[in-house]
């Protein structure tokens, strides 16, 4: 009987933990970032577009617009490069796709999401980034290679979490929509995507929020510079490559000010996930 | 007749995206496949990384996952095990459920620097077991989702026949739903375990990377995906090659992983 208690409350207390990691997470970050906070306060923060190091290298000036731009962009790129493809690989696999070749694209897509980031990131920094500047012009290492990486990263993770919303239309409706002579497409826009349309969105929401926190593919390709993103092919910096970059050699208060950047970085893919989670994709 | 060819070609149009996914992995397997014959030979098995060999590195990276397995996989059973057959819907269960999917998406740099803030400022340097909890930390959402779901795939029969003969709850879940599930459970432990052994930004800060093999986990640690990114920035040719030859072992090691644990085990389908 105490066994059966002490499993109980042990069981317990790890289903705690998950939350508490979670609560620690934002603590921590928020204790080391507090002097970058107190001295260069919010607004001005993420709107100064400077980050040098001070003479000492202790002190300097450090703002986040520009990694917080690059994330941005970068992310949208891969979005707006995802989006379609996922879309349509999400379609084959339920409404086209012969059924034995349901099995094998879809293990194919499955195969890709396992594939490592760092993978992604050699691939484009010595094949994809190179072909790329060879039909846009600018640098190989750029906006574009780490956004259309970036977005080949998400296609298969979107795309099979929009194929299982999908799937969980009920064949009554898709069947009596092709029986009164509909053809694919029409039961595609009119019946499955209004029925699965909250878990299309939320599959769509997760992936950005994957896609904003996204480290060693973009360290590898978005090149690293502090740069004003003023164009599609020219490098610039996103938060995580900014930490990865420069946080072994940093001093006081860029070490702070690199927490700071974190923090900012938690705090929106949090909400971005949390969204996609609780309102798109509830478990209950 | 416009409806018919409109539905042509979105059919043709979501058959050519279908095609673009896999055109990327068969080009990114062909380029490793390309660079692992000429990057890959026997030496770079043998000699550690000081000599231009990856044998610490590999072997510092399956400690370090190794190890994350040991913390992550428990504690995630067990919080899953809570989940399924304590909570079951109740409303904190709902919540941990949902908070634990959040954390499964949380950026694994965020994750690495958190990790250093608490186990490499105050022990004073880099060291393995921070990396090792780092990945435990990306671990546990993924070990907690599955555990959950498999238990839920145990029929409540088996409970109810085990709680008729006198067993405790806890007898029933570790000596009957446990092993019912087994399969499932490894299954979901496996898959974890090749998820973070690809991981490179929760080690960047926390064990970072040696040179030289090492056993113990109280100084910085050796790891082949930050040796990766290591080499591959680095402008020598050999550099370069030896990221490839760790490029292609790595992905070899996961999709070997992922690959056999869905023909071997296949978890039964309720």
């Amino acid at each position: 009987m105490l066994f059966n208690r002490f499993f109980k409350s042990l069981s317990y207390t790890s289903a705690w933990l998950v939350l508490g990691i979670l609560v620690a997470i934002f603590i921590v970050l928020y204790h080391y970032s507090a002097g970058a906070i107190r001295h260069f306060g919010f607004f001005h923060f993420i709107t100064n577009q400077k980050w040098i190091v001070g003479e000492d290298g202790d002190g300097g000036n450090f703002g986040g617009l520009i990694p917080i731009l690059g994330t941005i962009y970068s992310t949208l790129i891969a979005m707006f490069f995802a989006v379609p493809i996922a879309m349509g690989i999400a379609i084959f696999l339920t409404e086209i796709a012969p059924e034995f070749l349901k099995k094998p694209v879809g293990m194919a897509i499955e195969l890709l999401a396992a594939i490592p980031s760092i993978i992604y990131g050699m691939w484009g920094l010595f094949y994809f980034g190179p072909l790329l500047q060879s039909w846009f012009g600018g640098q190989s290492n750029s906006l574009l290679t780490a956004g259309i990486v970036l977005g080949i990263m998400v296609i298969p993770f979107m795309a099979a979490l929009s194929r299982d919303a999908m799937k969980t239309t009920p064949s009554v409706l898709t069947e009596s929509a092709y029986s009164m002579g509909a053809t694919r497409f029409e039961v595609i826009k009119d019946v499955i995507f209004p029925y699965a349309k909250r878990g299309i969105i939320g599959s769509i929401i997760l992936s950005l929020g994957r896609a904003l926190g996204e480290t060693m593919a973009v360290a590898f390709l978005i090149g690293g510079v502090f740069r004003f993103p003023d164009s599609l092919t020219s490098a610039t910096i996103s938060i995580p490559v900014l930490i990865a970059n420069n946080f072994g050699e940093a001093g006081n208060l860029q070490l702070s000010s690199m927490f700071y950047m974190a923090l900012i970085l938690f705090i929106i893919s949090f909400f971005t996930i949390t969204l996609a989670k609780f309102y798109f994709l509830r478990r209950d | 007749m416009s409806r018919l060819i409109i539905n042509k070609i979105i059919l043709i149009l979501s058959t050519i995206a279908a095609l673009i996914g896999i055109t990327f992995l068969l080009w990114i397997l062909a380029t490793l496949t390309i660079k692992g014959y000429y990057s890959i030979n026997w030496h770079i098995f043998t000699a550690d990384l000081v000599n231009n060999g990856l044998r610490n590195v590999i072997i510092g990276q399956f400690i370090l996952a190794g190890m994350a397995t040991a913390i992550g996989v428990p504690l995630g059973m067990l919080a899953g095990i809570y989940l399924r057959e304590y909570g079951a819907n109740s409303k904190f269960a709902m919540i941990i459920r949902n908070f634990s999917d959040v954390m499964m998406s949380a950026p694994s740099i965020v994750i690495g620097i958190f990790v250093y803030g608490i186990f490499v400022v105050p022990f004073g340097g880099f060291n393995g077991w921070a990396g090792s909890i780092a990945l435990s930390i990306m671990m546990i959402p993924i070990v907690v989702s599955t555990t959950d779901s498999m238990l839920s795939l145990v029929p409540q029969e088996l409970r109810e026949a085990g709680i008729a003969l006198g067993a405790s709850k806890a007898q029933v879940i570790l000596s009957i739903v446990l092993s019912a599930a087994k399969i499932g459970l490894i299954t979901g432990g496996l898959l974890a375990f090749a998820r973070v052994i690809g991981e490179t930004a929760p080690l960047l800060f926390t064990s970072a990377n040696n040179n030289f093999l090492s056993l113990s986990l109280n100084g910085q640690y050796p790891s082949l995906t930050v040796s990766i990114y290591q080499l591959a920035t680095f402008p020598s040719q050999t550099s370069q090659n030896l990221a490839w030859a760790g490029s292609v072992i790595l992905t070899l090691l996961v999709l070997f992983i992922n690959l056999t644990t869905r023909f071997i085990f296949k978890p039964r389908k309720q």
